[in-house]
């Protein structure tokens, strides 16, 4: 007599560590070898594009900080360069380096995590250890800038909400010397960690034509090969000023995606220290006294002032009637902001393309075939963060 | 294929009816075209060696319950080789099944799903199509416009059952929507006056 053995049916998370968040994965399992893989997300839903349509437009980019929770300000910056060309105006270039120097904060903030909590998926502890002390270091920088650590709510149309802080200039450098040191001391433990290795090596391979077809982006995409960063190909803001290398990976599996991450933040250093030097003082926003707020001091003297004040915190600016796409280069990939304005002070449509929605959505395509303690490591190396995904 | 401007004769021409309207704005091609020829036009546009459009970045709808037909498809397209992006778009009345992408671009599945889940519009040949993003068992399709911000139900924790119940929604206050529309450049007359003065400039 033959026996018939059915398929296992695994409940992965929503309350799992290595799920990265609310995730709640439906494994088929034949033995130890995943067949199918079936994630079902929508557990962090708040609903982000409906309040944002009830919203105006500065009340709107808090909503961004809470989305990738790991590098806000990334996503403030596609929301506020969406405004800006529709409004058509001119961002001056002090503002221009602070949002970049802080985009890349943001970028390391992001892949510090991603690597360390992908080292902590597949047995390593100590990484986490010592990436979350430097993420403690620039979370301050983001306190210090915008009074909080993390939902910064610091860019606007036109510029950033306030200037850097007496010394904060020069603490960033400092940071930016002492960094590389500790990116050499996480390669050191993983680089060429023979269990690092043997966990990710070939596992959760993306050829070139499948990642353009999965849509991916960012690190995802680079992995695999194509070089592909819209920090060089579509610039915006001040990075067609900044010289910076984009690094590629051969194999695109996860842990080229590893190396890729680390080479970016090496990078990433390099064009925070360029800003800095670059960084000229000046005005931080928009003159503009219809689209971004009159300094405190002149509400005691002007008039004018006063009403644009009053005008800007209740009715909030008017955006003409447009439809545009911007979309910038956040860590994970390229996070785009699809806006539809209609003349009011409020957007009538505003879409969010969140780079982790995608790639999350390739899950049965990259798991299947592998074994059942695979699952951390690609899932950790796809960089989910669920702010993003659910919306 | 260099300029945007090459690429949209280059795209009217080949496609001749197909394109309803096209026109350039942000450095980006936006073309309107009709929901019969979706996937014609961008199986062209992906396959094509002047267009290259290899990548789908999102699929959305936006809804306008005033018009006569209500919803508004858009498609995002991104070609890597040629760095342009394409904004595609057509209108559909509120019952219509629309063809899905899924085989042309996988990654369209889960696009598809959200527009479902969220506006409540069909998609004709999709392989699953359920609900991604709301509860399980929800109802109604919350980005439509009037589908109240503040939704339906809510879930609380019963004692009495041992469950996570869904209630209909009892707000301590009311959601305030203040109007702050107020002319911004004072009345009519002012109005007038200052349009006929950028004029004159």
């Amino acid at each position: 007599m033959k026996k018939k053995i059915k398929n296992l049916n695994l409940n992965f998370g929503p309350q799992h560590p290595a799920a990265h968040g609310v995730l709640r994965l439906i494994l088929e399992l034949d033995g130890e070898i995943v067949e199918k893989a079936d994630p079902h997300i929508g557990l962090l839903h708040r609903g982000t594009e409906k309040l944002i349509e009830n919203k105006t437009y500065m009340q709107a980019v808090p909503y961004f900080d809470r989305l990738d929770y790991v590098a806000p300000m990334n996503q403030e910056h596609a929301f506020a360069l969406a405004v800006e060309k529709i409004l058509k105006i001119d961002v001056p270039s002090r503002a221009q380096y602070i949002r970049v120097i802080f985009c890349e904060i943001g970028r390391i903030l992001s892949h510090i995590l991603n690597v360390t909590t992908q080292a902590l998926d597949v047995g390593a502890l100590t990484p986490s250890l010592w990436g979350f002390e430097e993420r403690e270091t620039l979370m301050t920088f983001y306190e210090r800038a915008s009074g909080s650590r993390l939902h910064a709510n610091y860019f606007r149309a036109g510029g950033v909400h306030q200037d850097l802080p007496a010394g904060l200039e020069e603490d960033i450098f400092k940071f930016c010397e002492s960094f590389p040191k500790i990116i050499n001391d996480l390669e050191n433990l993983l680089t060429d960690n023979r269990i690092f290795k043997q966990r990710n090596v070939d596992i959760g391979i993306v050829t070139k034509e499948d990642a353009l077809d999965y849509s991916f982006t960012g690190v995802m995409i680079r992995g695999s090969g194509v070089p592909w960063d819209l920090r060089k190909s579509q610039p915006y803001d001040c990075y067609n000023q900044l010289e910076f290398k984009i690094p590629v990976g051969k194999n695109g599996d996860c842990y080229d995606r590893y190396l890729c991450r680390i080479e970016e933040m090496k990078e990433s250093v390099s064009i925070i220290k360029q800003c800095l030097s670059k960084m000229e003082k000046g005005p931080i926003k928009s003159l503009d006294g219809k689209i971004s707020p009159p300094p405190k001091k002149e509400l005691k003297q002007s008039m004018e002032a006063l009403i644009h004040h009053f005008k800007l915190f209740t009715e909030g600016y008017r955006v003409p009637n447009d439809e545009i796409y911007t979309a910038v280069e956040a860590p994970k990939g390229e996070f785009g902001v699809y806006l539809i304005s209609d003349g009011s002070s409020k957007p009538y449509k505003c879409k969010i393309r969140a780079p982790g929605f995608s790639h999350l959505q390739s899950m049965d395509y990259l798991i299947k075939g592998h074994m059942l303690a695979d699952v951390p490591a690609v899932l950790g190396s796809l960089d989910i963060v669920f702010g993003e995904v659910d919306r | 294929m260099n300029t945007l401007i090459e690429l949209e004769k280059k795209i009217n021409s080949e496609l001749t009816t197909k394109i309803n309207k096209s026109n350039i704005k942000h450095n980006h091609l936006y073309l309107e075209i009709n929901r019969e020829d979706l996937i014609d036009v961008v199986l062209f546009l992906k396959t094509n060696k002047n267009t290259k459009f290899r990548q789908l970045i999102d699929i959305t709808a936006v809804d306008y319950p005033e018009e006569s037909q209500r919803f508004k498809i858009v498609y995002l397209l991104l070609s890597h080789e040629f760095n342009h992006r394409i904004i595609l778009s057509y209108q559909i009345n509120e019952n219509e099944v629309i063809n899905s992408l899924t085989t042309v671009f996988p990654a369209a599945n889960w696009m598809e799903r959200e527009v479902f889940d969220m506006y409540g519009i069909n998609f004709k040949d999709h392989p699953d199509l359920r609900r991604i993003l709301t509860d399980y068992g929800f109802e109604g399709h919350p980005l439509r416009k009037d589908f109240p911000l503040t939704g339906h139900t809510e879930v609380r924790y019963s004692e009495e059952q041992k469950k996570v119940i869904n209630e209909p929604v009892k707000l301590e206050q009311n959601y305030r929507n203040f109007d702050y529309e107020s002319p911004w450049e004072g009345t009519k007359y002012i109005k007038e006056q200052s349009n006929n003065n950028e004029k004159k400039n």
